[in-house]
Formats: structure tokens, sequence, C-alpha cells
């Protein structure tokens, strides 16, 4: 491909989610908008490289588009009037005044995240009409075959026409718990970027990219609520320090990190988001998450954190999430505060035996004890449940370190 | 406008005592609200409770005879135990109406469009 092809792809996938929430508000079906956002893709291949790049190429994208579904439309009417009749996601109500700004993007955004939806839909639809990625990019990045990604999609589609699924943002009364669905959404596509699940690539930047895309998208659009600025802070945050996460194929966790490798930029930005969360004093899950981010970068080494202020920070967290993975993190604090063997009795009082991060923290803790045996025994339990190969490589060397 | 179905699955297996009176009479009471409600604001199309599993019939006329058969057409552990017919305007309100009918009476609430007409 050549590269004024790629760059106006480029140009594509960034404005996709646009094009598609206007034209689905406009046209009222997902189908329709999609096909019409795929043929201006077509005539902007065609066009842009003789005619140049026109200057608000988003709009120019949506003007051709909507056009090609005008076209589609007509014939489909020609055709058959019933099937076009058929068509319309109703949305027929006025609009209640939510107090916040209505953008198209937003409506998609519910849409595709909507309770009715089974989670793993809500981040295909998220991904494929919000980021513009494909199904075959999706497929590949949830390790599922392309057949079963596009039929999932092509369910979740039938779904909201059939069972008309609102294209709106929900009133004041319900927009807590839905966006909650929807930064549920993002987190979980940042978390498989950060740490995959599989055996494949152990992390997978275009994962962490777009999930931070969207976020920032979101925070765009609701730049006053908390827990979306929580979120955004939280991805830049953690993602600053994904260069410095991998070498040589090996995990390696924050406290042997090179913290010259990591991100600055990233990390003033989440920073200037958290104290922008403080502000606002209306903490949530995400925004004390980004906090403790905000100290651990802050610290220039491990030995420099300031352990008092993140066990803090973990028990406001655990205060609102009873999660025992939020006391297991608490644990590590405790750990460095109150020593290795008071951390251990929290620890083992958990027993999240599934849970790889509990046996890893069990095995470090041991060791720090001089209780080799069972550190071994611990790290081997955590080996036998984690796929992700840089995970393994960095547990098996710390279990070979061990004295003999 | 859209039609769904709000059914009501009772699970045989779980209920082997027979709720008290009081309590049956409290889900009907309830029950008899929530119906009023929606009537009130224009929602409801029908509603009904159905008799118990064991008075079903089964009617097979795919093949060349029917056959009529005691009984439901599949073993299950749940049966259709009653259902609302609504009218709303999108899911979300259908939704919503299926949160005060699960309340109401007590069982989970699924909740399906009708096909267009």
């Amino acid at each position: 491909m050549t590269s004024t092809a790629e760059a106006i792809e480029r140009i594509f996938r960034a404005e996709y989610g646009r094009v598609v929430a206007s034209l689905v508000g406009r046209f009222g079906d997902i189908d329709v908008a999609e096909d019409a956002a795929s043929e201006a893709l077509l005539v902007a291949l065609d066009r842009w490289p003789v005619e140049g790049t026109p200057a608000n190429p988003g709009g120019w994208l949506t003007t051709t588009a909507s056009r090609k579904a005008i076209d589609t439309i007509r014939r489909e009417r020609h055709r058959d009037a019933k099937h076009q009749a058929a068509q319309m996601i109703s949305d027929d109500t006025p609009h209640e005044p939510t107090g916040i700004v209505e953008d198209d993007r937003l409506r998609l955004i519910f849409t595709c995240c909507h309770p009715a939806l089974a989670p793993e839909a809500r981040v295909a639809l998220t991904l494929r009409l919000v980021g513009g990625l494909t199904i075959v990019e999706i497929a590949a990045a949830f390790l599922v075959p392309e057949t079963t990604m596009a039929q999932r999609v092509t369910r979740a589609k039938a779904k909201i026409k059939g069972a008309h699924i609102p294209y709106r943002v929900p009133g004041l009364a319900d927009l807590n718990e839905r966006l909650a669905a929807v930064l549920a959404v993002l987190y979980l596509v940042f978390n498989e970027g950060y740490l995959a699940t599989g055996g494949g690539e152990p992390i997978r930047g275009e994962l962490t990219e777009e999930a931070i895309r969207l976020a920032r998208v979101l925070h765009g659009l609701l730049p006053a609520e908390p827990e979306v600025t929580g979120l955004l802070a939280l991805m830049l945050l953690i993602d600053a320090r994904r260069a410095a996460r991998l070498v040589c194929g090996e995990l390696v966790p924050l406290p042997e990190q090179d913290r010259d490798g990591w991100d600055r930029e990233r990390i003033a930005e989440g920073h200037v988001l958290v104290r922008d969360c403080l502000a606002r004093n209306r903490p949530g899950r995400f925004q004390i998450l980004a906090a403790i981010n905000a100290v651990h970068t802050d610290a220039s080494a491990w030995s420099e954190t300031d352990w008092s202020q993140i066990a803090t920070l973990y028990g406001q967290l655990a205060a609102i999430d009873t999660s025992p993975v939020v006391a297991l993190n608490r644990a590590v604090a405790v750990a460095e505060l109150d020593g290795p063997a008071v951390a251990l009795a929290v620890v083992d009082r958990l027993g999240l035996s599934s849970y790889h991060p509990w046996h890893a923290t069990r095995a470090d803790l041991l060791r720090r004890l001089g209780r080799t045996a069972q550190a071994r025994d611990a790290y081997t339990a955590a080996i036998s449940i984690t796929d992700n190969p840089a995970e393994r490589a960095y547990l098996t060397r710390r279990r070979e370190q061990l004295p003999r | 406008m859209t039609q769904y179905l709000l059914s009501v699955h009772h699970d045989g297996t779980a209920h082997d005592e027979a709720p008290s009176a009081e309590e049956m009479s409290s889900v009907f009471g309830a029950v008899d609200r929530f119906n009023a409600t929606l009537q009130a604001e224009g929602v409801w199309v029908f509603a009904g409770g159905l008799m118990p599993i064991e008075q079903a019939t089964t009617v097979d006329n795919t093949g060349d005879t029917p056959v009529i058969t005691d009984g439901p057409f599949a073993e299950s552990k749940e049966y259709l135990g009653g259902f609302w017919v609504i009218e709303a305007a999108d899911l979300d309100a259908a939704l919503a109406w299926a949160k005060e009918g699960s309340k109401a009476c007590a069982e989970r609430v699924e909740v399906r469009p009708f096909q267009g007409v």
C-alpha cells in the first residue's frame, strides 16, 4: 500500500466513530451507516491523492457518506418500501435535557455498551463502531476466529435493531450506572493490551493505545465526570511504564523497572488529570486507582515510594470495592510498611487460589521471609495458571533464583 | 413504539415448599398494583398468569396425524408461569417496567421484543 493510502486509512480510522455516529443519528441504522462510511473511504482513496486531503477530512467523510447513505436508502425504497421502513432505530421521544453535552459519538458509545448486550459483544462493538477497528483486527486482538467475532458483532447489531436499544445518552437518573458499564468496557480493552491473557504477544500496545484514545474521546465529551478523568489518568500512568515493563521477553515488575524508561510526558499528563479529580472531590474507583499510580510514578525508586499514602488509598478503595483483589494489592503496601510477615498473614486469609497474582505475591513474601520451599511451591502454582509468556518467564527466573 | 413480552419463568425445583398464604397474597397484591400502573400509564396490552405446568397439553400436527400428549413439549427445570405484553418506546423503557414487574412478582423477568408488524 502506498504511504498516501496509509495516511488516508489512518485519518479514516481516526474519524470513523464520528462519521458512523453522525450517520446513525441521521439515518437510524448502523448497517447503513457502516456501509456508507466504507463507500466514503473508497471515494477518498480515489480522490484525495489527486485533489489533496480536504481541510476538514472528518466533515468531508461525513458529507460523502451521507450522500452514499441517501443513495442506498433511495435504491432500497424503490426496491422494497417495507424493508426500508423496518430499518429505523426509533428515537421518536423528545430528548430530555440531561444537562450534559449531546454528541453522536457519546450516544453511540452508550448504545454499544448497553447492559442488554453481552459484555464481550460490548467490547467488540465499541472497538468496531467507535474505534473503527476491523473485525479481523478485533478477532486477532481477542484471539477468537474471525467468523466468531463477525457473528458476535452481527448478533449484537441485530439485537440493537430488533429490541430497539435506544441511541441516546441516558438521563441523569441512570447516567452513573450506564457510564460505569462504558468505563468497564474501556478498562477491559486496556487491560487486555497491558497484560494479554493469551499465550501470544505479552503486551499489546495497539489495544492500550486504542483504549486511551477512546477514553480521551469520552473525557473530551464528559470533562466534568471525574471517573472518566480518573480512568484516562489511570491508563496514562500505567501505560507510561510500558517500555520498561518488558525486557528480553520477560516481564519486569514495578520494583525492578528502570524508571528512566518511563514516558514522562504521559506521566505529567496523568498527574494533571489526577489533580483535576482531587479538586472535584467526588472520589471513585478509577480515580483512586489513578491516585495510587500517581504516587508510584512520583517516586524516583521503589524504595522511595510513599507507602503509607498507597496503603491509605487502597484502604479508601477497599471501602467501595470489597473485592479480595483490592485487599491483595493493599497487602503489597503493608509488606513495605510493616514487613512481609504481617502482609503474608493478610494474603493467606484471602484464599484467591485461582488468581495467579495471589500465588506470585505469596511467593515473593515467602521468599523474603526465607521460607524457600514454600516460596518455590507458590511460584510453581503461579506459573501453572499463567498463560502470558513474559510473566511465566519472570516467575520461572525468580523460582530458579531461590537458594537451594 | 414496540411491543415487548415480559415473561416470568418459575423454577420448578426452587419452590419445593409451597409459599405461605401471606406470601401469596402479598405477591398478588403487588402484581395487581403493578397491573393497575401499566394500565394507567397506557403501557398495558395484555397480561396473564398460567395454571401449573402439570395442566399443559402438547399438540403436534407436524406429521401425518395429529398427536396429543399430556405435559409440556420439552422437559425443563423452568416453565413459563405468566407474562405481560407491554408497549414501550424502546428497550430502556421496557427494562424499567421489567424491573418493577420483577419486584412485584418476586421472580426474574425476561424481556423480549415482538417482531414488527
